[in-house]
């Protein structure tokens, strides 16, 4: 093999590793990035005085998409990039618990339950959903 | 508020960075320990924090509005997940472990957030809430 050859080789080798083996907490990290910002995106959207509707619709969402990942047995890499970076940092859980803690203090005790069940409940419901789309195939 | 460009830039980037080193730390506690103790952890541990933050800003706001929001809009929400958590919950074969999984994050988050209160309430010689505070 020529110098040449050898150069173009290793660069390709190199590329390779860059474009197909990036290192996890990278991939985690870039996902945490676009998740938190599209998370605020979100809260600047819908926020509302009355009812924590961002922090739901995150945390169902995001959980909806964790469990297609999930269903489809995504591998390594996607799980690291879309599933703990992307939706782990999209959704929620510390905002989620001031949130309710808030609404209970503030009087409303019976929104703050809902609040705490309808998260729950509504993200099971979605991941269900999900498993439902995978294992009729549509996915 | 009617930022300019740059200044709503700023922020997106600052939300970024948090949302980087929350994730990470997430995944390296999920490295340490089972998927179950590793989310039930930094969700305590988010909770505790963003609460204490949540509730120094009502009471003194000490710590400015643009340093807050790297901490918790970016780094504690990110650090913190729903997401992990519901599927976990989901996939739970043993009803004892999904019991203990939902009672164990939201049991302790709730308790979390009411201990970062008081801590919150002492630290700042606050007892009287001022209206307003920010939690996302």
């Amino acid at each position: 093999m020529s110098p040449c050859a050898v150069a173009t080789a290793s660069t390709a080798g190199a590329l390779g590793a860059v474009a197909f083996d990036p290192e996890p907490a990278h991939l985690v990290g870039t996902g945490g990035a676009l998740g938190a910002v599209l998370r605020h995106w979100v809260y600047l959207q819908f926020s509302s005085e009355r009812f924590p509707w961002p922090t739901l619709a995150v945390n169902v969402l995001g959980s909806f998409v964790f469990g297609l990942l999930t269903f489809l047995g995504a591998t390594a890499s996607t799980l690291q990039l879309v599933g703990i970076g992307i939706c782990g940092a999209f959704t929620t859980f510390s905002s989620f618990s001031v949130e309710t803690v808030q609404l209970y203090e503030r009087g409303d005790r019976l929104v703050a339950v809902a609040n705490a069940a309808g998260n729950l409940a509504l993200s099971l419901a979605a991941i269900g959903f999900a498993w439902a789309l995978v294992s009729t195939g549509v996915f | 508020m009617a930022d300019h460009p740059l200044v709503r830039l700023e922020t997106l980037a600052l939300i970024g960075i948090g949302g980087f080193a929350g994730a990470n730390l997430r995944f390296f506690a999920l490295g340490q320990l089972s998927d179950v103790q590793a989310v039930l952890l930094v969700n305590v541990l988010g909770c505790f924090a963003l609460g204490f933050l949540a509730y120094e800003a009502e009471y003194a706001a000490l710590i400015a509005r643009r340093s807050r929001i790297v901490f918790t809009t970016g780094f504690l929400s990110s650090l913190t997940t729903y997401s992990t958590f519901a599927v976990q919950t989901a996939l739970a074969a043993d009803p004892l472990l999904l019991i203990a999984i939902v009672a164990g994050n939201y049991g302790l988050g709730f308790a979390a957030v009411l201990a970062s209160r008081e801590l919150a309430r002492r630290v700042t010689g606050g007892s009287t809430p001022a209206a307003g505070g920010e939690t996302a």
